[in-house]
């Protein structure tokens, strides 16, 4: 890898300001779901503490729930959840561009693609829900 | 009646005597087929002549006149005025550049990295010019013109806030060229062109802000190029780890 | 000392060609490319149409040969275009090798479309962004070659010459402002045309014949100079060019009537699909003419910008438009706001292309030792009094092509360049630049020169020319020169002052306009695109030559040389 270019005199090298991402509402798009990550990432810290409190009797896991049950949590959960939401609808608008889909000599359009992936997406979820309302 | 105006806020810079740029307002005609090149050319011709912008065909082909237009990446030939009334309207050279003077950046680092992405067919064999041309079918055509459509206007540079955090990134345009090498039919270059895509200066730098492609004014989507890069780099290194000779044949 | 074996100005599609061809002739040539803006931005970027070649088994060299010949009214030389039509296929294929992405037909092949006054289908072409397709291939190819030396956004201000033999330029870095010798044993001029004189031109802001004027003011002649081409289909205002192509995949014309007006003149009969050479696919000079007889009879549309009438391709379909034309849509939706599949697009004859230039060879080399031209700046000539469209393409690709292995051939045959003397007359031109330009204190504005040059040029040498209106410009044009001593320039910083780039392609712009003016006026004849009220016919006794207009501190003086004529004898040219 080389190094980066020596500056050169005479040129004004702008300096991006701290606060670059305010710029654009693209940029700022952009950060939410960079930001996102870090909830998703919590979330999934607290199911991993969930499973293994479950794994050290009813008591423990109760005790966990109940402490899960507080107003901050609750509000935490909300928010990840919207996060979770954004980050996979932005997520799956990136398989269309990311995946060239041929039928013969055309190329199917990007919409296309990425509907079927939000379709697909939504079969999925109904399904999980269905599974999940028929046990209960 | 009066005549109707405009006000340009136009971003200065003389090298040997400013320490930061300053913006200078300048009060043009508004005439409702005047584009912003329009009005910097009235400026240079009637008004101040020491305006230093670049410009040359004036039909969104040539990629000169690129600025920052209200904060956003325009070709200015492409800017009509009277999509920023009442103004006034902010001009700026192109974001993340280095500026050499007023409205001109220096581009030398994307000269640079254009020609280290290979952008030339590359064969093992020539064949001779004899006999004839070499056969592609429109689908064929069809896989990489997209990416063959870049003007290198650096609207994209300008629109890449990871190429203004870290200038090393090779960026949208030169990656969409050298993608659109590895994409033609008639290229046997992928294995010398890939590796460079997919160093650590290359795809792996872009985290998909995905503003080169809304600021693209020829469709090139240079985002698309580097995400699948990106999945053609990640098949090539599972394939080098799962099969005995890299999974090339 | 930055030192060259080969330098080409310039680094357009005939530059970059050039170039590559030196390159590849020996490995122990240095190449520069010197050139006043990066090479991707150079003119040939704008070119739509396409590019003539013999491709298919239904043509033949000689048919290329004739329609050229018989488009340019005879005054080609012919053994020049039967090298163009010899080399031009070759050329095509090569740069189909090196990536240009040629429109295709089903079976693979590269497709050909139709052009005005072609007998048979052999244009090919990228949608109608060849030029674009044609200049990228050829810069990203030129990168291959680390022997190619560019110098970008340097501008030659002027040719050095030690004892009668070219030995590089004088060139001004446009980023520090320092005027550096650049030596080479052999340079080659391929800066492109000049329509830039003409207010209203398909040119680009660059076109400002500098080429022709830096070897003009070495004494070298510029030929057929008066033959300057209209070109039928321009957008009002901006002047921006719609390309023949759209007229090929059959788009009508059509006067305020809605009426397909060329039948009128000798083009019909009128038919739904284009027919070679008929209609809307007659050649460049003869539509325009027909415009202003039409706008002569009242029967064009007035509009803020002039006169104009209807390019009608809705019959085409949005399929068509999208496939075969789809920059004449994108250009005519973002500077009009007309969609073409559903709107007539207005255009009107528009300044496009200087048939004359640089006198050449066959070889691209000119009559002082070293130095050689190619491209729009050159004339070698092929395209007589009118070329046809297809044609520059191609032509940029051959004579670049050759010009760049002569001068390399020259280059390797010529001792090592003595320096201490060039420096000296770089030092000169310095001296030259600094007393005329950055420490005069004159009161003349550039852009008002610059303005009046171009009315000037618009009145005189249009479509139709006189003998008094030509009188009156060359008056002008003389007394816009004894003006521009005294030009005096607001920005007097090193770095970047295109103000003073501005005027150097003034002065270059000035020596232009008076070839022309001079040139034509001594024409007495109508030729191609050189049409005469006083003189309407073609006079092949009087004026079946070239004529060669040489730099005198007075002003041009025109003489003449004989045009070859191989196998085709003149005829009347009648469509």
């Amino acid at each position: 890898m080389s190094a980066p270019p020596a500056p050169r005199p005479g040129l004004y090298y702008p300096k991006m300001p701290a606060t670059w991402w305010l710029r654009r509402p693209a940029y700022l798009r952009f950060m939410l779901r960079e930001v996102s990550s870090v909830f998703i990432a919590i979330f999934l810290a607290v199911l991993m503490v969930q499973v293994y409190r479950a794994g050290q009797g009813p008591e423990a896991y109760a005790a966990f729930l109940e402490r899960l049950a507080s107003p901050g949590w609750i509000a935490f959960h909300a928010v990840a959840l919207g996060f979770a939401l954004y980050h996979s609808v932005t997520w799956l608008k990136l398989t269309a561009v990311v995946q060239v889909v041929r039928l013969g000599e055309h190329q199917v359009p990007p919409r296309l693609v990425a509907a079927g992936a939000f379709a697909f997406w939504g079969i999925l979820s109904l399904a999980i829900l269905f599974a999940v309302l028929l046990r209960s | 009646m009066a005549e109707e105006t405009i006000t340009l806020e136009v971003t200065r810079y003389r090298p040997r005597e400013d320490r930061e740029p300053r913006a200078q307002a300048f009060t043009v005609p508004y005439r409702k087929d005047w584009v912003v090149l329009d009005a910097l050319n009235h400026i240079k011709d009637r008004v101040d002549g020491t305006l230093t912008y670049r410009w040359s065909c004036r039909m969104g082909v040539c990629g000169s006149c690129g600025m920052m237009v209200n904060g956003v990446p325009k070709l200015t030939c492409a800017a009509f005025l009277r999509d920023y009334l009442p103004g006034p309207i902010r001009v700026e050279p192109l974001a993340y550049f280095p500026v050499i003077r007023d409205l001109v950046v220096d581009i030398e680092d994307f000269m640079g990295k254009l020609r280290r992405v290979m952008p030339w067919i590359i064969r093992r064999t020539e064949q001779p010019l004899t006999a004839g041309e070499y056969r592609q079918t429109p689908a064929q055509l069809e896989a990489y013109k997209q990416f063959s459509m870049c003007i290198n206007c650096m609207l994209c540079y300008a629109a890449c806030p990871v190429y203004g955090l870290s200038p090393l990134f090779i960026g949208p345009a030169a990656i969409a060229l050298g993608y659109r090498y590895n994409l033609d039919s008639r290229d046997e270059g992928y294995h010398l062109r890939q590796p460079i895509l997919a160093e650590a200066v290359g795809v792996w730098q872009c985290t998909f802000v995905g503003e080169c492609s809304a600021v693209c004014p020829k469709g090139v989507d240079p985002a698309a190029a580097i995400q699948r890069s990106k999945v053609a780099g990640a098949k090539d290194w599972f394939l080098s780890i799962l099969l005995p000779r890299g999974g090339r044949s | 000392m930055l030192q060259h074996d080969v330098l080409v100005i310039g680094g357009g599609g005939a530059g970059l060609r050039a170039a590559i061809a030196a390159a590849e002739e020996s490995d122990r040539l240095s190449i520069g490319v010197l050139s006043k803006v990066y090479p991707m931005r150079s003119h040939t970027v704008s070119a739509e149409g396409g590019t003539a070649a013999v491709m298919r088994e239904n043509d033949h060299l000689d048919f290329h040969a004739k329609d050229t010949i018989f488009g340019g009214d005879f005054l080609s030389d012919q053994d020049a275009v039967e090298v163009f039509v010899r080399e031009a296929p070759a050329e095509v294929i090569q740069l189909e090798h090196w990536g240009c992405p040629w429109s295709r037909d089903p079976d693979g092949r590269v497709s050909v479309r139709p052009f005005g006054g072609m007998t048979v289908n052999r244009t090919l072409y990228a949608a109608d962004k060849t030029g674009f397709h044609m200049l990228h291939a050829l810069f990203q190819t030129s990168l291959k070659y680390e022997k190619i030396v560019r110098y970008d956004e340097w501008f030659a201000t002027s040719l050095l010459v030690e004892d009668g033999k070219v030995c590089g330029v004088a060139a001004l870095n446009l980023h520090d402002g320092q005027v550096s010798p650049v030596t080479a044993k052999a340079v080659i001029i391929c800066t492109g045309g000049g329509g830039r004189v003409y207010p209203f031109t398909t040119n680009a802001a660059i076109k400002t014949g500098d080429g022709m004027a830096l070897a003009y003011r070495a004494g070298v002649p510029l030929k057929d100079m008066e033959f300057v081409q209209y070109h039928p289909t321009g957008l009002p205002g901006t002047g921006i060019l719609i390309t023949e192509a759209s007229r090929s995949e059959g788009g009508h014309l059509k006067n305020k009537d809605g009426y397909r007006y060329l039948q009128d003149y000798g083009l019909g009969p009128p038919t739904d699909k284009p027919v070679h050479r008929k209609m809307e696919l007659g050649p460049r000079d003869i539509l325009s003419r027909c415009h202003i007889q039409e706008y002569q009879k009242g029967r064009t549309f007035d509009g803020p910008y002039g006169h104009y009438v209807h390019l009608d391709l809705r019959h085409l379909g949005e399929k068509v438009i999208d496939k075969q034309l789809p920059f004449v849509r994108e250009l005519t939706r973002n500077y009009v706001g007309i969609d073409p599949v559903h709107e007539p697009i207005p255009v009107r004859p528009v300044v496009h292309y200087m048939m004359g230039g640089i006198s050449t060879d066959l070889d691209g080399a000119t009559v002082l030792p070293g130095l050689y031209a190619a491209g729009e700046t050159a004339c070698v000539s092929i395209n007589g009094a009118n070329r046809l469209g297809s044609n520059s393409l191609t032509e940029l690709l051959v004579f670049g092509a050759r010009a760049g292995r002569a001068a390399a051939r020259d280059a390797l045959g010529r001792p090592p360049i003595r320096s201490n003397p060039l420096a000296q007359l770089a030092a000169d031109e310095r001296r030259r630049l600094n007393e005329r330009f950055l420490r005069a204190d004159g009161r003349e504005r550039i852009a008002e020169i610059r303005e009046e040059m171009q009315k000037a040029m618009e009145k005189g040498l249009g479509i139709y020319r006189d003998r008094a209106t030509m009188q009156e410009t060359c008056k002008t044009l003389r007394h816009l020169r004894e003006r521009f001593a005294h030009v005096g320039l607001m920005d007097r910083d090193a770095v970047f002052n295109t103000e003073l780039i501005a005027a150097l392609e003034l002065e270059s712009l000035l020596h232009v306009a008076e070839t022309i003016a001079h040139s034509a006026l001594a024409r007495e004849e109508s030729r191609g695109a050189h049409t005469r009220t006083d003189f309407p016919k073609r006079d092949d006794t009087r004026f079946l030559k070239h004529s060669l207009a040489t730099h005198t501190p007075d002003g041009p003086r025109i003489d003449y040389s004989p045009v070859t004529i191989t196998r085709w004898p003149p005829e009347e040219r009648k469509y």
